[in-house]
């Protein structure tokens, strides 16, 4: 199976400094490229969604109502992903637990009102991707 | 020999759909056209209801009704997009790709022989499936024409029901040609395989063993290159480089019938930018222009259809000249006191920016125009198209597209991100 390349539009093109006259700067001969967020999130931009959180089920994994999730949905979820499934016909955020062949959909907060849920083999669930990163704003 | 592989997205703008609806999925939905006038993509369930592929949604409306069907209007930012994705996942597995149309791709996988390819014809449908959510069929043939065969042998489950199908091995080839009708062959129209018919040519076998020379004299080098093809001899490679475009055009039928010379101008402005910002994306500049405005032939209107066109000299891609060309072919065919229908924009004489002949007495600001339009297609594609528009050109009115039921284009504009219930 191929691997997915990353393909995030990277700017390249740290011009050298140009002068014409007096020393040459230091840092000529370290040009880096600056950091590129997109590539870091979103390491396979094709395979990658963005996604907005709603809800509160999942506060204490740090995920939290209006979050931006980035999905990628190249990777293979494993125990313990914090993953987006496709669940009643709903988009749903939530833990994956795999234990002894069985699969579980668990919240992941203080709240006892939201309930694990097994999945083991039913219709209508389906994994959508894992999530990789979230992103809050703080000032808006 | 050549090996070549068809990719195919199933039903593919409902696909798109599903994956950011899953209720949608395992219920009969449609897509329709602009305009929301026929379908265009239909869910297996709703093909199975006998909806047909162009069906005006008005003749099925109790139907739809009746079985609860999901009818959309068309997303073609989110379809662009997912398609994009696709090719995208494809070059992972081949740089050789044709990109055929939105939900189309030929892979060209000669050289591949020694793996099993039914195999990697199943890999390449997994990995697209999962990293898009978008199922495909994959045809494998020695030539274009035999590899389109199987895909459609692989959608309609006709060898076997993997998805996956080969028609390099003669023996399975035969037997799918028997009984295929030669209307499924790619290249064979209505009107060919009406011909062909009239001359007990029924199946893509018979038109396999016809006579070369007889196919041409009916269906030109085009019927007897299809042959060759059917035979397995490969006579078209992949068209890798897209060909510079021939005409570029922007048309569409109004909502409401528009009546005021103001508003046919506003919606033609609106057309003409659109087909500016093509004409930008493809490098182009445009050398002449078609302008048509008609009315309704369905209607029971009073008939008319003008239509005029201009040379656009020098060559431009600047939206604005072309407002200019266009408002001055529709101040020549415009008629008062009719209820226009439809109108659209054309044009032609296309030539890559650099190649344009230059002309000794262009004293237009080339930079400026270049700077203006690159600044408005930067914001229009980062904000949404019309975020930007010329005066002209108001927001949505009668005339806009009639698109009631037009999902959120969720994967290309930021406030439509699709939401994931935590």
């Amino acid at each position: 199976m191929p691997v997915p390349v990353s393909m995030s539009a990277t700017t390249l093109g740290h011009g050298e400094a140009n002068l014409s006259a007096g020393f040459p700067s230091p840092a000529e001969d370290h040009g880096e490229n600056r950091i590129d967020l997109a590539e870091i999130l979103v390491p396979h931009p094709s395979a990658s969604f963005t996604l907005r959180v709603n809800g509160h089920s999942m506060t204490r994994a740090g995920i939290h109502d209006g979050d931006l999730a980035i999905v990628d949905r190249s990777l293979t979820a494993r125990h313990n992903d914090v993953i987006v499934a496709a669940l009643d016909g709903d988009l749903v955020c939530k833990r994956l637990l795999i234990k002894h062949g069985r699969t579980w959909l668990v919240p992941d907060c203080e709240d006892p009102a939201y309930k694990p849920a097994e999945v083991t083999g039913r219709d209508g669930f389906e994994i959508w991707g894992v999530i990789t990163a979230t992103i809050r704003f703080h000032r808006r | 020999m050549t090996v070549f592989a068809l990719v195919d997205a199933n039903n593919f703008y409902v696909s798109c759909e599903r994956v950011f609806n899953p209720r949608l999925e395992g219920v009969p939905v449609g897509v329709l056209s602009n305009n929301d006038g026929c379908f265009v993509a239909r869910s297996n369930e709703l093909k199975a209801l006998g909806v047909k592929m162009g069906e005006p949604l008005f003749k099925v409306r109790d139907l739809i009704r009746r079985h609860n069907v999901r009818v959309l209007s068309s997303n073609y930012a989110l379809y662009g997009d997912m398609s994009a994705r696709i090719v995208d996942c494809l070059s992972c597995f081949t740089p050789d790709i044709e990109i055929y149309s939105i939900d189309e791709s030929f892979l060209d996988l000669t050289g591949m022989e020694h793996r099993d390819l039914i195999e990697y014809g199943q890999g390449i449908r997994a990995t697209v499936k999962r990293w898009t959510g978008i199922p495909t069929c994959v045809g494998i043939g020695p030539t274009k024409t035999l590899a389109k065969l199987a895909n459609f042998a692989a959608k309609k489950a006709l060898i076997d029901g993997t998805s996956v199908c080969d028609l390099r091995d003669q023996e399975v080839r035969d037997k799918l040609m028997t009984r295929t009708p030669v209307d499924e062959v790619w290249g064979i129209g209505r009107r060919s395989a009406a011909k062909l018919t009239a001359l007990g040519v029924h199946s893509v076998a018979d038109l396999r063993d016809m006579d070369t020379k007889r196919a041409r004299s009916l269906l030109t080098v085009t019927g007897e290159r299809i042959i060759h093809e059917l035979r397995g001899m490969a006579c078209m490679s992949l068209d890798l480089l897209e060909e510079p475009q021939k005409g570029l055009a922007v048309t569409r039928s109004f909502g409401q019938p528009v009546i005021g010379k103001d508003e046919l101008l506003s919606a033609l402005v609106t057309y003409v930018t659109r087909a500016g910002e093509k004409l930008r994306r493809g490098g182009l500049v445009a050398g002449h222009m078609q302008v048509f405005a008609r009315t309704s032939p369905f209607r029971g209107d009073p008939p008319y259809s003008g239509s005029g066109q201009a040379s656009v000299s020098p060559a431009t891609d600047d939206t604005f000249e072309l407002i200019g060309h266009a408002t001055r072919i529709l101040d020549r065919i415009w008629k008062p006191g009719f209820r226009y229908a439809k109108a659209g924009v054309i044009l032609t004489d296309l030539t890559p920016r650099g190649q344009a002949q230059p002309s000794l007495l262009d004293r237009r600001d080339t930079d400026r125009s270049k700077r203006l339009m690159a600044a408005m297609d930067a914001v229009n594609s980062g904000m949404g198209r019309g975020t930007i528009r010329p005066g002209m050109a108001s927001a949505t009115k009668g005339w806009g597209m009639r698109q009631e039921s037009r999902t959120p284009a969720y994967t290309t504009q930021f406030a439509d991100v699709p939401v994931v219930r935590a």
